[in-house]
């Protein structure tokens, strides 16, 4: 059953029938999905979702999709954690982790997105999909379409990270490295998706598989018991997840599932590619682009397509944009693995980053109930914090080297615990990961 | 100065089904006025009032985005090419 009314132009309102295009034949405007929230309301409730199995598909009413079958049924679902020893870090009373770097099947929160868009892809009919990609979407493209029986044509910038590479290729996916960044990849996919008709899931596919990114919202506001925070920080690359947040908790206030209440949205880009940022803390209404540099790769979008709506969905929010440099990011990283005990991948550490600076700037309270959206695995950019990762010690397997290690220790001051008449020190490396800053 | 503009398919029914146009012009303004005013159907659809490239319209030369050059005034050479592409894709 679908409650899909049309594809509507965000700018000057046509309503389009559902169909593979993602932009408005007269206005040149994105087309966004309009749903029919009454028969929805009356269709399913709070509790019917609960007693459904958890993955983001327990909220499907709400996505975009007219048929039966569900590609990625497992997708999404993924802990909401209390930060506690964060919170402490950073100096705040109520932190929450909304972990994505640990969704399935490929470590980020683009599993959700592609879900939606391959599903799509198989109702059209579609039988190859790909993508223009900077790692991430690459991945779950790759993934999820070869797992589902597509054809699949994936195009990402050919010096991405080896491990963003490497979790294409495994599944012998069609990947085609571009000399160029990704702004330049972006160009040549939309021409791909003009001249073959593929389903292209950020291009021709993007109204549906935009939509997926709700979910990530929905599973906020369902695991803070019915609740949107009053803070939610998120990383900002083409600037369509923090404005698809922001739509998911204001459907569920329209359907009565929760109390309607304005979450501010914070959004945090890198410092050498802060063009949505840029625009939030200058005011100006256009976005300007910029030549990306920055180790977040992520988030290199020069050029993002939802910068206008992410601006301004931040900004009538109440919320506000930062950025970080690199050095801030590795830090970031750090302080998360230190604390929390999760390895986030550059863009999470631009997430950590810009979450400290707001807070040291006043931007963002430090009282209210925050919640950080992490969106992709350490795992996968080991490349950028190879050198801040620490050191540890190497022994040959001898008591007496290991005693020594241990007596090195206690010479900086950890403490002892007494042990069968021995005093026992605590390993060096329990003292150097624990969290410095608290 | 020729300059070969490419035209993506959502705009083709207004240039009567061609996807590669030749204009003349010394500026990216210059060139897209061309197009208008050989494509009636496309006044409106690429600029804005003020004649500024709109908000989801993407203009290349050869491989460069002109918001990041001079915009509508960044000049045009003999033999570039003009490509014109909506804004949809990220991430």
């Amino acid at each position: 059953m679908s409650f899909v009314e049309s594809l509507t132009c965000r700018e000057c309102g046509t309503a389009w029938p559902v169909s593979p295009h993602a932009i408005c034949e007269d206005c040149f405007g994105p087309l966004e999905i309009t749903y029919d929230y009454a028969s929805i309301s009356g269709h399913v409730d709070r509790d019917a979702i609960a007693a459904r199995g958890r993955s983001m598909w327990r909220f499907r009413e709400l996505l975009p999709i007219d048929g039966d079958t569900i590609l990625g049924l497992e997708v999404g679902g993924t802990p909401l954690i209390r930060a506690e020893r964060l919170a402490r870090a950073l100096g705040v009373d109520e932190l929450y982790i909304k972990n994505d770097a640990v969704n399935f099947p490929t470590l980020s929160f683009k599993d959700r997105v592609v879900s939606v868009a391959l599903t799509k892809a198989r109702e059209f009919g579609m039988t190859t999909v790909g993508c223009a990609s900077t790692g991430n979407l690459a991945n779950s493209v790759a993934a999820q379409g070869v797992r589902n029986g597509f054809r699949t044509c994936i195009l990402v910038p050919e010096d991405l990270e080896e491990a963003k590479i490497l979790g294409t290729t495994i599944y012998d996916a069609g990947l085609i490295g571009v000399r160029g960044d990704y702004d330049q990849v972006n160009r040549l996919c939309s021409q791909i998706a003009d001249r073959f008709g593929w389903g292209i899931v950020n291009v021709n596919l993007r109204p549906f598989y935009g939509e997926g990114s709700k979910t990530v919202g929905y599973e906020i506001a369902e695991q803070l018991g019915w609740r949107a925070p009053a803070h939610l920080v998120c990383c900002m690359a083409g600037g369509s997840l923090i404005t698809k947040i922001g739509k998911a908790f204001r459907e569920l206030a329209d359907l009565g599932w929760i109390d309607r209440q304005t979450t501010s949205l914070y959004g945090a880009q890198a410092a050498g590619c802060n063009p949505i940022a840029a625009a939030v803390k200058s005011g100006a209404d256009e976005i300007k682009p910029v030549v990306a540099r920055t180790i977040a790769r992520s988030l290199a979008i020069g050029n993002p397509a939802d910068g206008y709506y992410a601006a301004r969905s931040i900004r009538d929010s109440g919320g506000w944009a930062e950025d970080v440099t690199d050095a801030e990011i590795v830090t970031g990283m750090r302080l998360l693995a230190t604390t929390e005990g999760i390895f986030t991948e550059t863009a999470g550490g631009v997430t950590i980053g810009v979450t400290k600076k707001l807070l040291e700037r006043g931007r963002l309270p430090r009282h209210e109930p925050i919640v950080l959206v992490i969106t992709g695995n350490g795992l996968k950019t080991t490349e950028a914090v190879r050198s801040a990762g620490g050191s540890h010690p190497v022994i040959d397997p001898r008591l007496e080297e290991f005693e020594l290690i241990i007596a090195d220790t206690a010479a900086i001051g950890s403490g002892f615990t007494p042990s069968s008449g021995r005093s026992t020190p605590e390993p060096p490396f329990i003292g150097r990961s624990s969290c410095r800053s608290t | 100065m020729s300059i070969h503009v490419r035209i993506p398919s959502i705009l083709r029914r207004q240039t009567r089904g061609e996807e590669m146009v030749l204009l003349e012009g010394e500026t990216i303004g210059e060139v897209l006025e061309g197009l208008e005013n050989r494509f009636e159907g496309l006044r409106g659809k690429l600029r804005d009032q003020g004649g500024g490239i709109r908000r989801f319209v993407n203009v290349y030369i050869n491989d460069s985005d002109v918001r990041l050059l001079e915009g509508i005034t960044t000049p045009v050479t003999d033999g570039d090419e003009v490509t014109i592409i909506p804004a949809v894709a990220g991430g």
